[in-house]
C-alpha cells in the first residue's frame, strides 16, 4: 500500500506538487491523471525514494520513504518515464544486473519467468540497443516487475506502444493489480478509466479530484454532447433543431455538422435524426463528443474555486 | 559488498564494450612498449651507461604520464553518463547504498586499469633476462605498488568529477584539471617557499612527489596511507554529490 500525507516538493523557488494526502490500498490499481508537468512524476520519484520530499511524509509498503529508503526501494517496482536502459547489454544480462541487485535467490529463474510475462523471451540474447521502443518499454515493465513488487509505480508506461501493445500492456497491469498495489500515471483519460479502480487527478501540483473512474464521469458531465454531420452546409438546419424540445446550446459548426447538448436521460438524438432526414438533409454522422483532458480541468478547477468561495 | 561487486562487474564489462577502453589500454601499451625498446636500444649501444641496469622505472614511469590523461577518459562517463541516460533514476531506486554505487563504479573502472597494469608485467620478465644479476624483486613491487595506488587516487578524482557533472566533457576537464594539480602544480610553490608548515603540507599532498620516491625503491608508511586517504575521501565526496543530487 501506499499512503502519503502532505507530500510537497520545491525546485528551488518552484513548487511542483503541493501538499498532496492519498492512499492506495493492496490489490487496487490507482492511477495518477494530469497533464504533463502536473507533478506526477516528482510525486513517483518521491515515493521510489529517488528523492526525499521538501515537506510530509509518505510510507509505502509500510516503510517509511525517508527512514526506511532501502526496505522501500526493496518492496517496489518502478518504471521511470524514460526506460532506464543499458543499451550495450542484452536483454538477459540487463535482468540479470537488476535481479542481482535486488539480491534475488535464482536469478536466472526470475529473469526467465519475467520475461515470459512480457513476452520477450525470444529477444533474451539480443542486444537492447537493437530493441525497438515497444519492447524496450516491456523490458523496463520487466525490470519493475522483477521481483514481484508489493508495490508497482509506473510513469506513463504506455507512450511510445502501439494499440496492440497497449492492450497487452493494460492486460499485465491488470493482472499484476489483483494482488498488489499499482500506482500508474497517464495524461490519457480512456487508458486511467479502463483500467484503475481509482483515479487521482492532478493539476498543477495539487489533487483536484479523487474518485472512481465511472463517479467520475457522472460528475464531471453534466449533459451530453453530440455532433452531427450533413452532407453540405447545415445553416437552415440548425433553426429546425433549435426548436426540438431538450436541445441544449446548438450550434453550428463548419463542414455541415451541428454540435449540441442535451440533459442526461433526455436523449434527443432520434428526434434530431427524424428532424433533419424529413428536412431532406442526408445524415453522414453522429457521434458523442468526449471531454478533453483540459475541459476537465478546467471544469474541476472551477468546481473548485467555486467551492472555496 | 554484494552490491558492490555486481556494480563493478558490470561497469568492468562496460569497458570492453566501449571504444573509449581500447583507446586507453593500446595508448598506454604502445607508449610502455615504444619507450622500453628505446631504452633498452640507447642503453646497449651507449658505452657509458653499459654499467647501468635499466630498472623498472622506465616501464611505470611513462604509465603514469599517461595514466594522467587516460584517467579522465575512463571516468568521464561513470556518473555522468547514467544520468544522461536516465539509469541513474534506477540505480537509485534499487535497495542500493549510495556509497555502493560510488565504490562499485570506482571498483570496476580499477579493475579495468589493473588489467591494463597487469599486462606490462611482462617488461619486468623480459627486463630480468636482459640484466644481470637481473632486477631488484624489492623495487619492482615498490615501483608497481605506486602506480596501483596511483591510479587508485586518479581514479577516484575521476569519479568525483563525473558526479559532480551532467555533462561528460565536463566531468573530462575538470579530472584533468584536478590530477594536474595534485601531479605537478602542486610542486611549483615550493620552489619559492623552501621552508615551514606550507612547504611541508605541500610537499606531504604532491602525488608526484611520493611516486617518484616510491619508483626508486623506498617506501615509507604515509607514502602508502596518503594516496588510499586521497581515494577514499575522492569517493567520499562522490557519494555526498549523489546525496545532494537526490536533494535538489
Amino acid at each position: 500500500m501506499i499512503r502519503a500525507t502532505g507530500l510537497t516538493k520545491d525546485y528551488g523557488s518552484r513548487r511542483a506538487i503541493e501538499n498532496l494526502t492519498f492512499e492506495a490500498k493492496q490489490g487496487e490499481v490507482v492511477g495518477f491523471l494530469g497533464p504533463n508537468g502536473a507533478g506526477k512524476t516528482t510525486t513517483m520519484r518521491i515515493l521510489t525514494g529517488y528523492m526525499p520530499p521538501t515537506y510530509g511524509s509518505a510510507q509505502v509498503a509500510g516503510f517509511d520513504i525517508i527512514s526506511e529508503s532501502i526496505e522501500v526501494r526493496r518492496r517496489v517496482g518502478y518504471l521511470p518515464e524514460t526506460v532506464p536502459l543499458y543499451p550495450d547489454m542484452t536483454v538477459f544480462e540487463y535482468l540479470k544486473f537488476m535481479a542481482d541487485l535486488r539480491h534475488l535467490p535464482n536469478a536466472g529463474d526470475m529473469v526467465d519467468e519475467t520475461l515470459e510475462l512480457v513476452q520477450m523471451k525470444k529477444r533474451a540474447d539480443g542486444y537492447i540497443s537493437n530493441l525497438s521502443k515497444g519492447m524496450r518499454q516491456r523490458i523496463g515493465l520487466a525490470q519493475a516487475l522483477l521481483h514481484k513488487p508489493e508495490v508497482l509505480i509506473l510513469d506513463e508506461p504506455t507512450i511510445g506502444l502501439d494499440p496492440a501493445q497497449v492492450v497487452e500492456f493494460r492486460n499485465i497491469v491488470r493482472d499484476v493489480g489483483k494482488e498488489r498495489t499499482v500506482l500508474l500515471s497517464t495524461h490519457i483519460l480512456s487508458e486511467a478509466q479502463q483500467l484503475c479502480d481509482r483515479v487521482l487527478i492532478i493539476n498543477k501540483g495539487r489533487i483536484v479530484a479523487e474518485d472512481t473512474p465511472e463517479n467520475l464521469q457522472a460528475r464531471l458531465v453534466g449533459a451530453e454532447h453530440v455532433v452531427l454531420r450533413v452532407k453540405g452546409e447545415a445553416d437552415d438546419l440548425l433553426p429546425i433543431i433549435v426548436k426540438i424540445d431538450g436541445v441544449q446550446n446548438a450550434k453550428l459548426q463548419p463542414d455541415g455538422m451541428v454540435e449540441f447538448q442535451f440533459a442526461p436521460g433526455a436523449d434527443v438524438r432520434p428526434e434530431v435524426a427524424r428532424a433533419a432526414i424529413t428536412a431532406g438533409y442526408d445524415l453522414l454522422e453522429f457521434r458523442p463528443v468526449g471531454l478533453s483532458l483540459e475541459e476537465i480541468f478546467l471544469q474541476l478547477t472551477q468546481d473548485n474555486t467555486k467551492k472555496e468561495r | 559488498m554484494r552490491n558492490i561487486w555486481t556494480i563493478a562487474r558490470r561497469e568492468y564489462r562496460h569497458y570492453f564494450s566501449s571504444p573509449i577502453a581500447y583507446i586507453v589500454a593500446l595508448l598506454t601499451l604502445l607508449t610502455v612498449g615504444v619507450y622500453f625498446v628505446v631504452i633498452i636500444y640507447y642503453l646497449t649501444n651507449q658505452s657509458y651507461y653499459s654499467n647501468t641496469a635499466p630498472g623498472i622505472d622506465i616501464v611505470i614511469g611513462p604509465m603514469a604520464t599517461v595514466f594522467l590523461f587516460a584517467t579522465p577518459a575512463l571516468t568521464m562517463r561513470l556518473l555522468a553518463d547514467e544520468q544522461r541516460m536516465g539509469t541513474l533514476e534506477l540505480l537509485l531506486t534499487t535497495p542500493v547504498k549510495d556509497g555502493e554505487l560510488i565504490i562499485g563504479k570506482w571498483l570496476g573502472a580499477f579493475l579495468f586499469m589493473l588489467t591494463i597494469i597487469a599486462i606490462t608485467l611482462v617488461y619486468p620478465i623480459v627486463l630480468n633476462k636482459l640484466t644481470n644479476p637481473g632486477i631488484d624483486q624489492g623495487v619492482l613491487i615498490s615501483a608497481y605498488a605506486a602506480i596501483i595506488l596511483l591510479s587508485a587516487v586518479f581514479l577516484a578524482i575521476g569519479t568525483a568529477m563525473s558526479s559532480f557533472f551532467n555533462n561528460q566533457f565536463a566531468a573530462f576537464f575538470a579530472t584533468l584539471a584536478m590530477l594536474v594539480l595534485f601531479w605537478w602544480l602542486i610542486r611549483l610553490p615550493t620552489y619559492i617557499i623552501q621552508n615551514g608548515t606550507i612547504n611541508n603540507i605541500l610537499n606531504y599532498l604532491d602525488l608526484n612527489n611520493r611516486f617518484t620516491t616510491m619508483l626508486a625503491g623506498t617506501m615509507s608508511l604515509s607514502d602508502i596511507i596518503y594516496p588510499i586517504s586521497l581515494t577514499a575521501l575522492g569517493l567520499f565526496l562522490s557519494a555526498i554529490a549523489v546525496e545532494i543530487r537526490r536533494w535538489r
